[in-house]
C-alpha cells in the first residue's frame, strides 16, 4: 500500500517535472452547448485528470466557452477555438461537437457527453475512428435503470416518461428504453414537454396510468424536475431518474454515471493524445462505472419502501 | 482575434445577413412584426438537411428548403389576413407549430451533415482553403440575395409593397392589391430566412431543432445596428447595411467571447452582447445630439 502510494507520487512528480520542463504550456480549449450541472461536472472532471497528470498552473492553458444553448454561438465558438489553434479541443454535448468537427479536420477533437456519436456523424465507426476525432459516449445503461425500478416495484407494469421531443439525447435514450422495456414486459407511456414550463402538466398526465415516473437525461425535464417530484408526492407515484444528480433534488433513486467521473474518463483520452497518440487510433469509449444514489426521505413522502438490497449497495444515501 | 476566428465571424455574419434582410422586409417595409422566422430558419435547415441525407442534390435540397420556409410565411399571412388574427400572434402560432413540424421533418431532433455532400462540395476542388471557401461562398450568396432584394424593391411591384407598408389605406385607394403584397412579402422574407438556415446547416454540419431560438433577436439587432450606423439613405444602402449590421453583431459576439482577459466569463456573453448592441444604438443618437448642441452654441 505504502509502496504503491510512493510509486504513485513519484510517478506524478516525474510527470510534473517533465511537464514543467516543456517550454510551451499545453493548450486545451473546451466548449459546451450550455451551462448545466452535469456538463459543468464533465469539465471539472477533465480538469482534475489533467491536473493529476501534471498539467496545471503554468503549463496548462485551459479555456472554456458555453454556447448559452444557441447553436449559432456554438458555431462561432468552434471557429474561435480552431483559430486559436489549441493542442486539443474538447467539445461537450452534440451540437458543440458537431460544430467543432465540421470546423477542423486537423486539430485533435475529443467529444464528451454525446449519447450517440454515430448518429451525430462525429465518427463513422467506434473502433479506431481515424481522422482527428474520438471521444466518450454517455449512452446510458437503460437495462440497469429499469431493473432498479423493478426492484422497488416487483409487479411493475407501466412506467411514465416525461421528455422533450426536441432533445437528441433524450430521444435516443427513450428509444433504447422502449426496446429494453419491451423485453421485460413493461409498458412505457411517454409524455411530451417541449419547455420546462410544460413539465408539470406532462407529469400530471401520467398519474393514474403508471406505477412509476422515470425522468430521462433530458435537459428540459431535469431543469424542472422539482415539478415532477411535486406531482410524485401529491399523487403518491415514485419518481426515478436517469442521472444520480437528480436524486438530491427529489428522485427516489437512480443508477447512473457520475458526470465528474465521465469528465475524468474524457481526461484520460485527452492525456493519451497529449502523450503522442493519434486521436484516430483511439477507440470511442463508452462511459464506465455506475453509482447508485437513494433518497429515503423522498421514498417515504412518495409512499414507497426502499428494498434492503438497494440500501445495502447504495453508493450514496441522500439525507 | 485570430484570422480563422475572424473569418468564421464574418461567415456567420453573412449567413445571418439574409435573416436581417428578411426581418427588415417584414418589420420595416411591410410594418408586419413577424416572429415566424424563429421557426422558418430551422425549417429551411431541417428540410434541406433531411433531403441531402436522402441523397438529393444539395442545390435542389436548398431550393426546396427555402420554398418550405416561404410557405411558413404564407401561413402566417393567411392567419392574419383571412382570420384577422393579430400579426404578432399569428406569427407566434406558426412559429410554435413549426417546432413540431421541424421535428417531424427530421424524424429526430438533430440531423448531421458532417459526412454528406453540401453546396460547397463542387467548389472544394478549386484549391481554395476551406476557411476562405466558406466565407467566399456565403458572402456571394448573401450579396447576390441582397442585390436581388434591392432590385425587387425598386420595381413597380416592390414600390407597391413599400406603399402598402407605409400607408395601407392610401395604397388601397391607389388600386394596389394589399393582401397579395403581404403574402408575397412574408413568403419572400421567410424564404430568405430559410435559405440562411439551409446555409448554416451546410456550413456547420448539422440541423438541430433548437437552432432557430432567438433568430428574430439577432435579425432585429442586425437591422438596427445597420440602420443606426449607415442611416436610411437609399434602399440599396439599407439592404447592404442589414448585411453589415449582421457582421458587426457577430463581431460584437466574438469580442464578448474573446473578452476573458477582462475577467469576463462565458456566461456573461448575453449581457456583453446586449451592452455592445446597445452602445451601437446609443452612440449615433448621442453623436447627433452633440452635433445639434455644437451647432446651437455656434449660432449664439
Amino acid at each position: 500500500m505504502r509502496l504503491s502510494s510512493i510509486l504513485k507520487s513519484a510517478f506524478v512528480s516525474t510527470l510534473l517535472l517533465s511537464a514543467i520542463l516543456q517550454a510551451k504550456p499545453v493548450y486545451i480549449a473546451t466548449t459546451a452547448i450550455v451551462e448545466h450541472p452535469a456538463l459543468d461536472a464533465v469539465r471539472d472532471g477533465l480538469k482534475k485528470t489533467l491536473e493529476e497528470n501534471g498539467y496545471s498552473g503554468n503549463n496548462l492553458k485551459f479555456t472554456y466557452e458555453s454556447a448559452q444553448g444557441k447553436p449559432d454561438i456554438a458555431a462561432q465558438i468552434a471557429r474561435k477555438m480552431v483559430g486559436d489553434n489549441p493542442d486539443i479541443i474538447v467539445a461537450i454535448a452534440t451540437p458543440s461537437a458537431q460544430a467543432a468537427v465540421t470546423t477542423s479536420n486537423s486539430i485533435p477533437i475529443v467529444f464528451s457527453a454525446v449519447t450517440d456519436p454515430l448518429a451525430a456523424k462525429l465518427v463513422s465507426t467506434l473502433e479506431k475512428p481515424g481522422g482527428n476525432v474520438t471521444g466518450l459516449s454517455d449512452m446510458a445503461n437503460v437495462k440497469e435503470h429499469l431493473e432498479l425500478i423493478k426492484e422497488f416495484i416487483p409487479d411493475l407494469k407501466a412506467i411514465g416518461i416525461p421528455y422533450n421531443p426536441g432533445e437528441t439525447n433524450s430521444v435516443s435514450m427513450l428509444a433504447a428504453i422502449k426496446i429494453q422495456a419491451d423485453k421485460m414486459g413493461i409498458k412505457i407511456i411517454e409524455s411530451a414537454a417541449p419547455k420546462s414550463s410544460d413539465v408539470m402538466i406532462a407529469a400530471k398526465q401520467l398519474v393514474g396510468k403508471v406505477d412509476a415516473i422515470y425522468c430521462p437525461i433530458d435537459n428540459t425535464i431535469i431543469s424542472a424536475v422539482e415539478s415532477v417530484v411535486r406531482v410524485g408526492i401529491d399523487a403518491q407515484v415514485p419518481v426515478f431518474a436517469g442521472d444520480t444528480d437528480t436524486v438530491a433534488r427529489g428522485a427516489v433513486a437512480a443508477v447512473g454515471y457520475d458526470y465528474f467521473d465521465l469528465g475524468r474518463q474524457t481526461g484520460d483520452i485527452v492525456v493519451r493524445i497529449l502523450k503522442g497518440e493519434k486521436p484516430g487510433s483511439i477507440d470511442v469509449k463508452m462511459a464506465k462505472g455506475t453509482n447508485l444514489f437513494v433518497n429515503p426521505k423522498m421514498a417515504k413522502r412518495m409512499g414507497i419502501k426502499i428494498p434492503e438490497s438497494v440500501l445495502n449497495r447504495a453508493s450514496k444515501i441522500i439525507e | 482575434m485570430s484570422l480563422y476566428a475572424f473569418l468564421g465571424t464574418i461567415e456567420i455574419g453573412f449567413i445571418y445577413g439574409l435573416v436581417a434582410m428578411g426581418v427588415y422586409l417584414t418589420f420595416r417595409i411591410l410594418d408586419f412584426p413577424d416572429l415566424t422566422v424563429d421557426g422558418s430558419f430551422t425549417l429551411g435547415a431541417a428540410v434541406t438537411a433531411t433531403l441531402i441525407v436522402f441523397g438529393i442534390n444539395p442545390f435542389l435540397s436548398t431550393l426546396i428548403g427555402t420554398l418550405a420556409a416561404s410557405c411558413a410565411g404564407i401561413v402566417t399571412a393567411w392567419l392574419n389576413l383571412r382570420f384577422n388574427i393579430l400579426h404578432l400572434l399569428a406569427s407566434i402560432l406558426t412559429m410554435t407549430a413549426l417546432y413540431t413540424i421541424n421535428l417531424r421533418v427530421m424524424g429526430k431532433p438533430n440531423v448531421a451533415l458532417i459526412m454528406e455532400p453540401t453546396m460547397l462540395t463542387p467548389f472544394e476542388g478549386l484549391g481554395i482553403p476551406a476557411m476562405y471557401l466558406k466565407v467566399i461562398f456565403v458572402a456571394v450568396c448573401t450579396i447576390i440575395g441582397g442585390l436581388l432584394l434591392a432590385w425587387f424593391l425598386y420595381t413597380q411591384y416592390g414600390l407597391a409593397m413599400r406603399a402598402v407598408g407605409s400607408n395601407k389605406r392610401m395604397a388601397q385607394a391607389n388600386g394596389i392589391v394589399v393582401n397579395e403584397k403581404v403574402y408575397v412579402g412574408l413568403a419572400l422574407s421567410n424564404g430568405l430566412v430559410g435559405l440562411a438556415g439551409a446555409l448554416f446547416a451546410q456550413t456547420n454540419g448539422f440541423a438541430d431543432s433548437t437552432m432557430g431560438i432567438g433568430t428574430i433577436v439577432v435579425g432585429l439587432a442586425a437591422v438596427i445596428i445597420g440602420e443606426s450606423l449607415f442611416g436610411t439613405r437609399s434602399l440599396l444602402i439599407i439592404v447592404m447595411s442589414c448585411i453589415l449590421g449582421s457582421i458587426l453583431y457577430r463581431i460584437a459576439v466574438s469580442m464578448a467571447l474573446n473578452a476573458d482577459f477582462l475577467g469576463f466569463q462565458a456566461s456573461d456573453l448575453n449581457l456583453l452582447t446586449a451592452v455592445l448592441v446597445t452602445l451601437s444604438l446609443v452612440f449615433p443618437k448621442l453623436r447627433s445630439e452633440w452635433k445639434a448642441k455644437k451647432a446651437k452654441k455656434e449660432k449664439v
